[in-house]
């Protein structure tokens, strides 16, 4: 019987900083501070959970161990009682590009799937490669805002065997991590393995909308498209998943502009979609960011206040799973166009589609 | 095991999840009682059938009666002749008996443990008493197409029980005929859209608005029946948000559905206020009163102002659960909407019982007259109370929620979000947000390892708005000491997350399954409520 193929891959440095109550551990500046603040590595030890786990449950079948030498892989292997099959040498630079280059060669290596562990600067690094086998991030890191990490270490190691057994299926998870003024700012997706209660969703940022939603908004999206509008869409996974369940791809980081006849712009700019929407009955459809509920004016400045009067506020739709509010607590959706009186004219009650035939009156505030 | 010795149990492996050394260990102190369900690794019955093999064997005719009956069959129309025999198991008495007896071993029952987890559910007791008429041959030997002459007695019992439960609600009139609570919520949306179209509005009224912490059926009975949902949530108090109420109701606007108190066991104080606002603008009002356990006797629905309003006779009148069985529902009225009513209802006219049809009626949610065994229970539970007892099963029952509330919140990491300082109705919709982020382990988590100690309970509907959630509601049947049982297990387990996580995260570990597969559940390709259906969905695809 072939042996399954797993390859693990482990950022050091992932988690230095919490412990020592830092906000992150990117950068070595933050890594040296941390570790003269005492802190300790703990990302090998929360690998090697995910390691035990994988083997307690595949105990009937070999398993091909595919680590990259020393503490990026092999060392937490060992420290799982395993050995691994294979142990890649890969030369050392200290920094995000030691994940990078080891996820690569653990792909060409032959791994079906990659457990990483880090936190959401790993996740960039890993979603930076693009790998094409699924992932699986054991959370290690200080910062865990995206989707692609399993609710534990050993729910890493679940999800895995289940994955190689044929028990679970893979999605597409968002990758998030702060941006430049500490707010979450979306990278993309990296496709991982998933069982439903083992993968974070809930917690905030993980804001991956679940499949009743996505059917029930892309039906009515679908209807206003039929119809001969033209749907300017906002970025994230909700309305990438919504364009996909009718049959659309758009990036996920970008705004797009579909109809009828498709998707007639990809990735544009305030300017374009000025000219798209020109003499068009045309609707905005957004879906609030996942940490803070922001509809404008955080990550979709394309979508200008400019933007937003041509179409006309009352074309603003947006869209949400109901569980996706939730991950709101209660706070109002926000506006930050730049626009005062327009922001004003959004603020009051909202109506978010949140399923077929379903809307939530939900408090929008400037 | 401490943290430290995390990475060594990742060394020595785990069975089944658990981690080796230490198994789901219960400690010495508190001496709290331990649990382990029987495991059987029963088979399903289909699957236990040897050819052969029965269970009754019923005596041929004598030769005089088949000379003079004939073959029965035979008189059957071609149409009802099955061509071949029904694929069901074959087996001895003695097997289905220890079939079912052993399948009743795995499980964590309503009458065995102390069943305060599944709020809003209202898990009474259900005097056991009540079942002994349901047995009487009175009741279980009477035929729905029997001549209402023949079954005076039970009509009578459908008609006082209707009185009862107006006199409870205020309503004019009440159907005792929906299945269960879910079928009385629809039965009104139906009564709803019939008064709307019997204005010519119908085309007009497209809209149904609830709240977030109203029961899930409200929304799913409103798209069901081809509504817009709208759903409201919350003010910064936990109440239901008057403004966006405000903001929701227009020409559109139907009904609203609502509950009260609702999930999160908070009173709407400004109740009239939400009917006086759709009333205006042209809609009804539907209090969905499934669980009524905390007003009982104390408030009622018609005084509030509500058009409709539905019981679940199995959660506040104690007939019992039935897990997709037949319940009982009653949807009440006022008498403007009384014609619309699901039929048919007993009418009395001083002397005799009869079974009419409303003259508008939405027509039947069932066959025949509703689910009687329940019916009688119900009469039976409210006969035995009276109406002060009925009064006092409320009082208790809010009573042991705030004692136990107050338990609950002096266990650290637990909270009660909204309304803080107030007391709470019938249940209490808490959070382990602040034992989630300071240990990692979740609610689900938590609610599993429970039943390490025999008890249990479930999250809460989706959405979670209360992060990490729980509700529980120990309704009048609980005794003090229950109460204290039952929160000394959820501190010993908040206890475990801080020192030993892996073993609430891993529970349970004493019971016949460790883990399912939830996600399963929401999907319909592997959905299996049949043996036919399982046997397509996954013996068949395992084959292939």
């Amino acid at each position: 019987m072939t042996p399954y193929r797993v390859g693990v891959v482990v950022n050091p440095v992932a988690g230095l900083g919490g412990a020592v109550g830092l906000k992150g551990s990117d950068g070595a500046a933050v890594q040296a501070q941390a570790l003269r603040r005492g802190a300790v590595p703990r990302a090998g030890a929360r690998a090697a959970l995910a390691v035990g786990e994988l083997l307690s449950r595949l105990t009937a079948s070999r398993v091909d161990l595919l680590a990259i030498a020393g503490e990026l892989g092999a060392d937490a292997v060992r420290l799982a009682q395993a050995v691994p099959a294979r142990e890649l040498e890969l030369p050392r630079s200290g920094d995000g590009a030691d994940t990078r280059a080891a996820v690569r060669a653990l792909v060409e290596a032959g791994a079906q799937v990659v457990l990483f562990a880090g936190g959401d600067g790993t996740a960039r690094d890993v979603l930076a490669v693009r790998p094409v086998v699924p992932v699986i991030g054991v959370p290690a890191g200080v910062k865990i805002h995206s989707a692609v990490y399993a609710v534990n270490p050993r729910a890493a190691g679940e999800v895995a065997a289940a994955f190689l057994t044929g028990r679970a299926g893979v999605r597409a998870a968002e990758v998030v991590d702060a941006g430049e003024e500490g707010s979450p700012r979306l990278y993309g997706e990296l496709c991982v393995a998933a069982l439903a209660t083992r993968i974070q969703q809930r917690k905030v940022g993980g804001t991956v909308a679940d499949p009743d939603s996505v059917a029930g908004i892309a039906a009515e999206i679908g209807a206003l498209i039929a119809g001969g509008d033209l749907v300017v869409l906002g970025p994230g996974t909700t309305t990438r998943a919504v364009a996909a369940a009718l049959g659309l791809d758009v990036p996920v980081a970008g705004v797009s502009a579909v109809d009828r006849g498709g998707v007639v712009a990809a990735d544009v700019g305030a300017d374009e979609l000025r000219r798209l929407v020109r003499g068009r009955l045309a609707w905005i459809v957004v879906s609030p960011t996942g940490v803070q509920g922001f509809l404008l004016g955080r990550g979709n400045q394309q979508i200008s206040p400019e933007v937003v009067r041509d179409v006309g506020p009352g074309r603003l739709l947006v869209v949400s799973s109901e569980a996706k509010l939730a991950t709101l607590g209660g706070r109002p959706l926000l506006v930050d166009t730049g626009d005062e009186q327009l922001d004003y004219e959004i603020s009051g009650f909202v109506r978010v589609l949140t399923g077929y035939g379903s809307t939530a009156m939900y408090r929008s505030a400037t | 095991m401490n943290r430290g010795d995390e990475a060594a149990a990742g060394r020595t492996g785990s069975v089944n999840g658990v981690p080796a050394g230490s198994p789901g260990r219960i400690a010495a102190k508190p001496a709290l009682r331990r649990f382990h369900q029987a495991r059987w690794d029963e088979k399903l019955i289909f699957e236990l059938s040897s050819p052969g093999e029965r269970g009754v064997l019923p005596p041929l005719p004598d030769a005089g009666v088949r000379e003079v009956a004939g073959d029965p069959v035979a008189d059957l129309p071609a149409a009802l002749r099955r061509s071949t025999p029904p694929g069901l198991p074959e087996m001895s008495q003695l097997h289905v008996l220890r079939h079912y007896l052993r399948l009743s071993q795995e499980n964590l029952g309503v009458d065995l443990n102390v069943d305060v987890g599944q709020g809003t559910c209202t898990m009474k007791y259900s005097p056991k008493v009540h079942d002994r008429l349901v047995r009487s041959a009175k009741l279980a030997d009477l035929h729905p197409l029997q001549d209402e002459e023949t079954v005076q007695g039970v009509l009578e019992i459908i008609y006082r029980l209707e009185q009862m439960l107006c006199e409870i609600s205020g309503m004019d009139r009440m159907s005792l005929q929906p299945g269960a609570g879910s079928a009385a919520i629809y039965a009104n949306v139906a009564m709803i859209r019939a008064y709307h179209e019997s204005r010519g509005e119908a085309g007009q009224r497209d809209e149904v608005i609830t709240t977030v912490f109203s029961h899930p059926s409200n929304a799913a009975c409103a798209k069901t029946a081809g509504y817009q949902v709208v759903t409201l949530y919350p003010d910064a108090d936990g109440y239901p948000d008057l403004d966006a109420l405000k903001a929701a109701v227009g020409p559109r606007t139907a009904a609203l559905l609502i509950t009260n108190p609702e999930d999160t066991g908070i009173f709407n104080p400004r109740i009239h206020e939400f009917v006086r606002i759709v009333h205006e603008a042209g809609g009804l009002c539907a209090y969905d009163q499934a669980n009524a356990n905390g007003v009982l006797g104390i408030t009622r629905a018609r005084d509030a102002g509500f058009d409709l309003c539905h019981f679940n006779l199995h959660k506040t009148f104690s007939t019992p659960h039935a897990c997709g069985g037949p319940a009982a529902g009653a949807c009440g009225v006022t008498a403007e909407l009384a014609r619309f009513l699901p039929g048919p209802v007993v009418d009395f006219d001083g002397t005799r019982y009869t079974l009419t049809t409303p003259q508008d009626t939405i027509g039947p949610m069932r066959p025949f007259h509703g689910v009687a065994p329940n019916l009688v229970r119900a009469y039976s539970w409210i006969t035995s109370l009276g109406a002060a007892g009925l009064r006092e099963v409320a009082e208790i029952a809010v009573l042991n929620n705030n004692y136990l509330m107050k338990r609950i919140l002096e266990i650290k990491g637990a909270s009660a979000p909204y309304a803080p300082g107030r007391r709470r109705i019938e249940q209490v919709r808490y959070s382990w947000r602040e034992l989630t982020e300071e240990t990692g382990v979740g609610s689900h988590d938590i609610g599993l390892r429970a039943a390490d100690f025999g008890t249990h309970y479930w999250t809460s509907h989706h959405p979670h708005i209360v992060p990490e959630p729980f509700t529980l509601e120990p309704t009048e049947s609980y005794s003090k000491a229950d109460l204290d049982e039952y929160a000394a297990i959820l501190a010993e387990i908040a206890r475990e997350a801080r020192e030993n996580p892996e073993t609430v995260r891993t529970a349970p570990h004493n019971s016949t399954v460790h883990r399912n597969r939830e996600d399963t559940l929401d999907d319909p390709s592997a959905w299996a409520v049949t043996w036919r259906a399982y046997r397509r969905k996954h013996v068949a695809a395992r084959d292939r």
